[in-house]
């Protein structure tokens, strides 16, 4: 009995699966009718169905699968050709079977079920198409065929006679299939595999700490065993991931029958289009947004798509197009759905919003066109005029959106009149164990998703100094003459709450303040004087020893752990020990009367505090010297951005686990993990980072979502950075960031005349100034001491533009709205609240009379 | 013959605490912990329990009681919560103790601070009191969260 329910079972995931790829070749099938390989495939997987339900005695199936093998006969022998008709019948055929399969599943038997419709259908397109007459078995008739067989013994035999010449099923054929797809296949429990997953993990972490301890091991043999645990629990890892994977193709590949019958059904024409079905998902993840993303498309194709009448007066293709797209990025998963539908039509979201009382009207009036989207997420929204059986009840986007963040996901909707919508869907990769780059920062470690890495960048000595720069306040780097944004980590971490005490106790002993140091050990000289004059009184305690001292607190600690390597740092910490010493000897000699024995450590002493003056200096350049700077140029959302941290270990494979529910505030970490040493380690959430420093904004965001996906490509050149400066009459000015190479400071006497142009030697090259406010003929603003100068660098040469004051570096979409036809502005916009003029610096230097054929060939107007 | 209940009972800063025995999934020594930056300040921090990344509560903070000093180390009390373990770190850790309900009193109106909305009733024990705590309450930080980073 029970390896008769076990056959069973298997025939179930079978036909399903059959049924699945049926859905699937049929709507591929009407796009390429010819396609000999997929009709084939359909009459396969209708023939397996049929000959095993015959063959386990499930005669309502086996009889609706015939029927619709005879169509699918008929066509294969190019007897009838596939209409959308019959394409929508045997679609519904094959819900008929997955009905009967349902039943199959839950009580072990067939249930009665009318399924005439279906079949006479079917039975009516096949005779239409052929003369040819052919045998509907119809509910009955199967009853009573199957009635007949029951008692049959033999089973081998065809049990059902059919006239179809080529629809001699051989029983034994698909049996057999069966059973070798069952020996390859066995299904375990999700929670099984979740056991195993976790004891991987742990194994992992065990793994991570025998490899520590081999580093203070040299037992040949024991090596070698450690290097084999490596690599098994490396595959080991690597395989029981895969168990858990499944390509988002599983959840995907019914969108297209999906949208074949919701088009139909809305009287539409769609074409769906997958893009990444091979993107990998835990298993857990694309059970939870099956729903949301069928919901998705159907708002789609109902909401989003117009009719094709509709679509031709706009313009557009009579077929819409929706694109389904999935990749990673960032240790997340993002899917996007996108229409080129009518999009949102934002008034008539207010006109709903209104009428349904979910916003009031004064409030509705002073949204943001971004909030007025958002607007959709509201429970009982739905713009739809009439509820169909597809949509508009009102139960949409806003159990979408819960969904999806209960799996610790963002949704995000952007939409353009006209164009279409973009839904994007960003789901978290919990549960994975992932490659990851350990970085230390305020003595903490950190882990760093090595997906977003892009590389790193170290810079020494007299290098990190230089070669950061800072525009009013933002610091930067230049990577290979490309700006990037720094974000300092430290600065990043501390900066609103943890704990005070740690900073303010920590904080001190970490940066030794040199001049105060200096000051202090001079200071001594003049206490001790008086002193010895009786001008003073100490006791010992008073004159406290090399420990208490800031600078010995200094030396001790950090400086031990952080330049431990420079002998300069020791030097001065013996220096410093015996000076206090000496200070100590001149206030016990001093108190106890031996004068000259103070005097004699007097001078002592101040030999040893110039001695500490001198090897202070020397630590100060030494550490300054070393303090290198270690930058992780990092990718998020499209944009790079650089992440300074104290120090760079190494890359890991670390597991990931969720935060508690107490930190999920926290945007800056994405989770956490346990280290090699037992200790549990933060995992950076390198957006929530980038988006907290402002290297990304959400006005850049917003100003994307305003465009539709076939915008996206104009749209890259509008988010970008600006920089702000005054030149002339205090007007604000803006140019792209990205056309500046450099901003400088210039004395206004080393400005030189070449002919009628003022150049300043810049750089080892004769570099021309030109002024501005000059060239757009405005009033010159008052002499400075100094010049603010943006250097301007086209084909190895530097052009150098004198502006009055640097505003600011601003990350924004800048639509310009007063087009002008003055030399050198393009027009102006709106920058941070203030209009603003966007110069072309191009044309400012044809403007000014710089020949741009010969100096600046190429660059044109 | 009272109803007899069992505590897992802790010292923070010198008042004596106790939790139902039943939430109480394990207590452990000092662990090491793992700060979590811009969090808020009564997370003490991470700790590794086999495998498992536990959020620790700093009770003494969360209680508005000053800070433990610096060589005195956090004992840890695992509780069961709905969502996973959570753990908080006290000063010390006391016996389990049984006693009736007819040594129950409501707290005090005069209870002052912010321990007096975690503190449910009071134990007139012989030779002290021991204060109920309201450990649901205790562990349930929700709008500290806004701290952390608008």
């Amino acid at each position: 009995m029970s390896e008769m329910d076990e056959i069973i079972r298997e025939f179930l995931v079978e036909s399903n699966e059959g049924l699945d790829r049926m859905d699937r070749d049929l709507v591929e099938l009407e796009r390429t009718p010819d396609s000999h390989e997929l009709l084939g495939s359909i009459f396969r997987a209708i023939h397996t169905v049929k000959g095993t339900s015959g063959v386990l005695g499930f005669p309502r199936l086996e009889s609706v699968a015939h029927v619709g093998e005879n169509l699918l006969s008929l066509m294969r022998d190019n007897k009838l050709r596939l209409t959308p008709q019959i394409t929508s019948a045997l679609l519904a055929m094959c819900d008929v079977l997955r009905a009967l399969l349902t039943d199959i599943e839950s009580t072990g038997q067939e249930r009665e079920r009318d399924f005439s419709e279906v079949t006479a259908r079917i039975s009516a397109l096949a005779k239409a198409g052929n003369e040819v007459p052919i045998v509907a078995v119809t509910n009955q008739e199967a009853e009573t065929v199957v009635a007949e067989c029951i008692g049959a013994s033999d089973t081998e035999d065809d049990p059902v006679q059919t006239e179809a010449s080529d629809a001699n099923p051989s029983v034994k054929q698909p049996d057999n299939r069966a059973t070798a797809t069952a020996a390859s296949n066995i299904r375990v429990d999700v929670g099984l595999l979740d056991k195993v997953m976790n004891l991987v993990g742990e194994l992992v972490l065990a793994r991570n700490q025998v490899l520590q301890f081999t580093a203070s091991q040299n037992d040949a043999s024991f090596l070698s065993t450690a290097q084999r645990l490596n690599l098994i629990t490396t595959e080991l890892q690597e395989g029981v991931m895969k168990t858990r994977m499944q390509p988002i193709g599983n959840v995907w590949n019914k969108f297209p029958r999906l949208v074949r019958d919701l088009a139909v059904a809305c009287g539409k024409q769609v074409r769906s289009e997958l893009e990444g079905s091979d993107t990998e998902l835990d298993k857990t993840i694309i059970e939870a947004i099956k729903d949301p993303l069928t919901h998705v498309v159907r708002n789609a194709i109902d909401h989003g798509i117009e009719s094709p009448e509709l679509r031709t007066a706009a313009g557009k293709p009579a077929e819409g197009r929706l694109l389904l797209r999935a990749f990673h990025e960032g240790g997340h998963v993002n899917i996007e759905i996108a229409d080129d539908g009518a999009g949102i039509d934002l008034i008539r979201v207010k006109q709903k919003a209104l009428s349904r009382g979910l916003v009031p009207a004064d409030q509705l009036e002073r949204m943001s066109q971004r909030e007025l989207v958002d607007l959709i997420y509201l429970p009982g929204f739905s713009t739809t005029e009439k509820v169909t059986n597809v949509s508009g009840r009102g139960v949409g986007m806003d159990v979408v959106k819960t969904n999806i963040e209960k799996i610790g996901g963002t949704v995000d909707v952007s939409s353009v009149t006209g164009q279409g919508t973009t839904l994007k869907i960003k789901i978290p990769l919990t549960l994975a164990i992932i490659p990851a780059l350990m970085v230390t920062s305020v003595g903490e470690r950190f882990a760093i998703p090595q997906i977003s890495l892009v590389e790193l960048v170290r810079l020494e000595g007299d290098d990190c100094a230089k070669s950061i720069e800072e525009i009013q306040g933002a610091p930067v780097y230049r990577l290979r003459g490309n700006l990037l944004p720094l974000v300092f980590l430290d600065r990043e971490l501390q900066t609103s709450c943890v704990s005070e005490v740690t900073r303010a106790s920590g904080g001190d002993e970490q940066q030794l303040d040199f001049e105060l140091a200096k000051s202090k050990h001079l200071d001594w000289k003049v206490k001790l004087k008086d002193l010895l004059r009786f001008k003073l009184s100490m006791t010992e305690e008073e004159a406290g020893s090399h420990q208490e001292c800031a600078l010995g607190k200094w030396l001790n600690g950090h400086a031990l752990d952080r330049y431990g390597s420079i002998p300069a740092v020791h030097e001065l910490r013996e220096t410093h020990v015996r000076f206090h010493q000496a200070v100590r000897d001149i206030v016990t000699a001093h108190n106890s009367g031996q004068v000259r024995t103070a005097e004699e450590n007097m001078r002592a002493m101040e030999a040893l505090s110039h001695e500490i003056t001198a090897q202070l200096a020397k630590v100060e350049q030494a550490t300054t010297r070393s303090r290198a700077v270690n930058i992780v140029v990092l990718q998020a959302d499209g944009r790079q951005f650089g992440l300074v941290v104290d120090e760079i270990n190494d890359t890991e494979e670390i597991v990931v686990k969720p935060l508690g529910r107490h930190l999920k505030g926290v945007t800056a970490f994405a989770g956490a993990t346990i280290m090699g040493d037992g200790r549990v380690a933060l995992i950076l959430d390198l957006m929530g980072i980038a988006l907290s420093a402002d290297v990304l904004s959400h006005k850049r965001d917003s100003a994307r979502a305003q465009a539709g996906p076939s915008t996206a490509a104009a749209q890259a050149n509008d988010k970008q950075q600006w920089l702000l400066f005054t030149a002339g009459a205090q007007d604000r000015m803006a140019v792209p960031l990205s056309t500046v190479a450099r901003l400088e400071e210039i004395k206004p006497e080393s400005v030189e005349r070449a002919g009628e142009q003022n150049v300043v030697q810049y750089r080892g090259e004769i570099m021309p100034l030109v002024d501005v406010a000059e060239v757009l003929r405005m009033s010159p603003a008052p002499r400075r001491d100094t010049m603010q100068v943006i250097v301007y660098m086209q084909h190895g040469r530097s052009v150098g533009f004198v502006v009055d004051d640097i505003l600011d570096v601003v990350e924004q979409s800048v639509a310009i709205e007063n087009e002008s036809n003055r030399t050198g502005v393009k027009g102006s916009a709106v920058i941070q609240q203030k209009v603003t003029n966007l110069i072309d610096l191009q044309q400012i230097v044809v403007a000014a009379g710089l020949n741009p054929s010969t100096r600046l060939s190429g660059m044109g107007a | 013959m009272s109803i007899q209940h069992q505590f897992c009972t802790f010292y923070l800063d010198r008042l004596f605490f106790g939790v139902e025995v039943h939430k109480v999934q394990e207590v452990l020594r000092y662990q090491e912990t793992t700060q979590v930056p811009l969090a808020p300040d009564v997370i003490g921090g991470l700790i590794n329990l086999r495998g498992q990344i536990v959020t620790a509560i700093d009770l003494r903070r969360r209680l508005g009681l000053p800070e433990r000093s610096a060589e005195q180390l956090a004992m840890n009390i695992v509780l069961r919560c709905d969502d996973g373990a959570v753990s908080v770190l006290v000063d010390e850790i006391g016996d389990v103790v049984e006693v009736g309900n007819d040594l129950l009193e409501l707290p005090p109106d005069t209870i002052k601070g912010k321990g007096r909305d975690f503190v449910r009733g009071v134990y007139k024990l012989k030779d002290k009191l021991l204060l109920l705590l309201d450990m649901e309450k205790a562990v349930e930080i929700t709008a500290t969260g806004a701290k952390a980073r608008a």
